[in-house]
């Protein structure tokens, strides 16, 4: 699956036209939590705040207006959507108290659940699934450690294999799993 | 005065990259009668810029059953890593505020014999300093003055969101991981966008990484124009980032940077007379002989 970066598309010359909107986005959004996204007033003070669109094409109020709009479909296929760093300097500043973080972690689990994942996105989460880390030991930290006075793995789940079977467990059963390895 | 005790919550990148840092904090919290306890058979906090992203429900449950550990224990948990403790905060917090989150968390977990009930907090390494310990309280454990410059980095989830964050301060210029760092002797310096993001969150290390980097680069250049001797954090993720990210910036874009990176612990340890091999120093892919040598532990 590939995302292509939102700026791109649609092309700003081009008009939307109904078929594309899907106007039950703002609704599906403030059941997910955030409540307030009707009030914004594409101030801006988000994109102005935002480090990542500082030095890419990714702008917060887009991606906002485009959620508003019900632009679904372009805002999940979108590689932008991946450029926040969830921050929470818009989250601070925007002037309607708007959960804009809340806004991109909902929409890319809808991103996610429809397929739309960054390959290496899918490959830590596969660490995640087997491991129980995200980030596991490896042999150049199980000698760290061990230089530091440290036990060689650390007393997670590392240690104790029936507790990495609970984490392999809830991975199954809130569809993580599956989501990953499809 | 009852002795402080935590659930220690190492996360990944602590205990698994950059173990020092996991190293500094005990021997730290020892020194300062604070007694860390092991959760055993902790798992990731889940991440919540990657997990939460891909899966809110496998995001929260993983998280409640990490929670679930300590509260088993009886005690509140202490995290040094920014990600960690946004996650257990976040996750705490929804917790306490809806109900259907309580219920959908425990019909989790109760598929594999664990509960929880929300009767126990997470909190900071630096929150535990600064509230349980005190700035006036640490400064008797000082041994010995650093003369640094040192351009502190607060790291996002630390301070943010802040309605869920106990500092009760500005989050646009907080002020007390400076009185913490300033403790020590070393010298908070004023440093252009001092409050930015590392880059490495919500998945963007992972997902696009030259634009983490960009991020990083822009930080590190800040940096170097304050005439800083190293950036002290006190997040094992922005700890990665500004230390081996570094190095990846070198490689792509054949530059030099070779700027110091300090964890808090590791620089309150120097200060408490710890030897910079106890608090791991030497593990850092960036050099930190600069630094100790304008301290004279070198
Ligand atoms: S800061 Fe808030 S109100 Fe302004 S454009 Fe962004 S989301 Fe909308
Ligand atoms: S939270 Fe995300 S969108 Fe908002 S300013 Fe930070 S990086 Fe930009």
């Amino acid at each position: 699956m590939t995302l292509t970066a939102l700026a791109e598309r649609p092309s700003p010359r081009k008009p939307i036209t109904a078929d594309q909107l899907d106007l039950k986005l703002p609704d599906e959004l403030i059941v997910a939590g955030v409540e307030r996204i009707r009030e914004c007033i594409q101030c801006g003070t988000c994109t102005a705040s935002c480090p990542s669109g500082r030095r890419t094409a990714y702008r917060t109020r887009l991606l906002m207006r485009k959620t508003l709009l019900g632009l679904k479909d372009d805002l999940l296929k979108s590689l932008d959507l991946w450029l926040c760093t969830t921050c929470y300097t818009c989250y601070e500043r925007c002037p309607r108290k708007i959960s804009t973080v809340d806004t991109i972690i909902t929409l890319r689990n809808m991103a996610s659940a429809k397929g739309f994942m960054i390959p290496r996105h899918k490959e830590i989460s596969k660490q995640l699934i087997e491991k129980g880390h995200l980030v596991p030991i490896n042999e150049a930290n199980i000698k760290r450690r061990a230089e530091l006075g440290l036990s060689e793995l650390p007393p997670t789940v590392h240690s104790h294999p029936e507790a990495l079977n609970e984490v392999k467990k809830l991975l199954q059963l809130t569809g993580f799993t599956k989501l990953v390895e499809g | 005065m009852s002795t402080l005790r935590y659930a220690f919550f190492l996360g990944c990148i602590m205990p698994n990259r950059y173990p020092g840092l996991e190293s500094s904090i005990r021997r730290v919290f020892k020194e300062l009668g604070i007694e860390l306890v092991d959760m055993k058979g902790a798992s990731c906090c889940p991440a919540p810029g990657v997990a939460r992203s891909f899966s809110f429900d496998a995001w929260l449950t993983l998280a409640a059953r990490n929670l679930s550990i300590a509260e088993e224990m009886g005690l509140d948990v202490v995290t040094g890593c920014n990600g960690c403790y946004a996650t257990l905060r976040e996750v705490s917090h929804e917790y306490h505020a809806k109900e259907r989150i309580r219920e959908k968390v425990n019909s989790y977990l109760s598929q594999i014999g664990r509960s929880f009930n929300g009767k126990i907090q997470a909190k900071h390494v630096l929150e535990v300093l600064y509230f349980d310990i005190g700035v006036e309280n640490l400064k008797k454990f000082i041994k010995k003055q650093l003369n640094l410059r040192a351009v502190v980095h607060y790291g996002c989830h630390l301070i943010k969101p802040s309605n869920k964050r106990p500092w009760m301060e500005s989050v646009e210029r907080p002020r007390f991981f400076d009185e913490l760092v300033e403790v020590t002797g070393a010298k908070s310096v004023d440093v252009k966008d001092k409050y930015m993001c590392c880059g490495a969150g919500g998945g963007v290390r992972s997902g696009v990484i030259d634009v983490a980097l960009d991020i990083t680069r822009e930080k590190i250049e800040n940096a170097y124009a304050s005439k800083a001797d190293c950036i002290v954090n006190a997040c094992s993720f922005c700890h990665l980032q500004f230390d081996l990210g570094q190095v990846e910036i070198n490689k792509a874009r054949n530059t030099s940077y070779s700027m110091p990176i300090i964890y808090y612990t590791q620089l309150l340890g120097l200060a408490m007379g710890f030897s910079p091999k106890e608090l791991g120093l030497h593990q850092n892919f960036i050099s930190v002989e600069p630094l100790l040598k304008k301290i004279g532990t070198a």
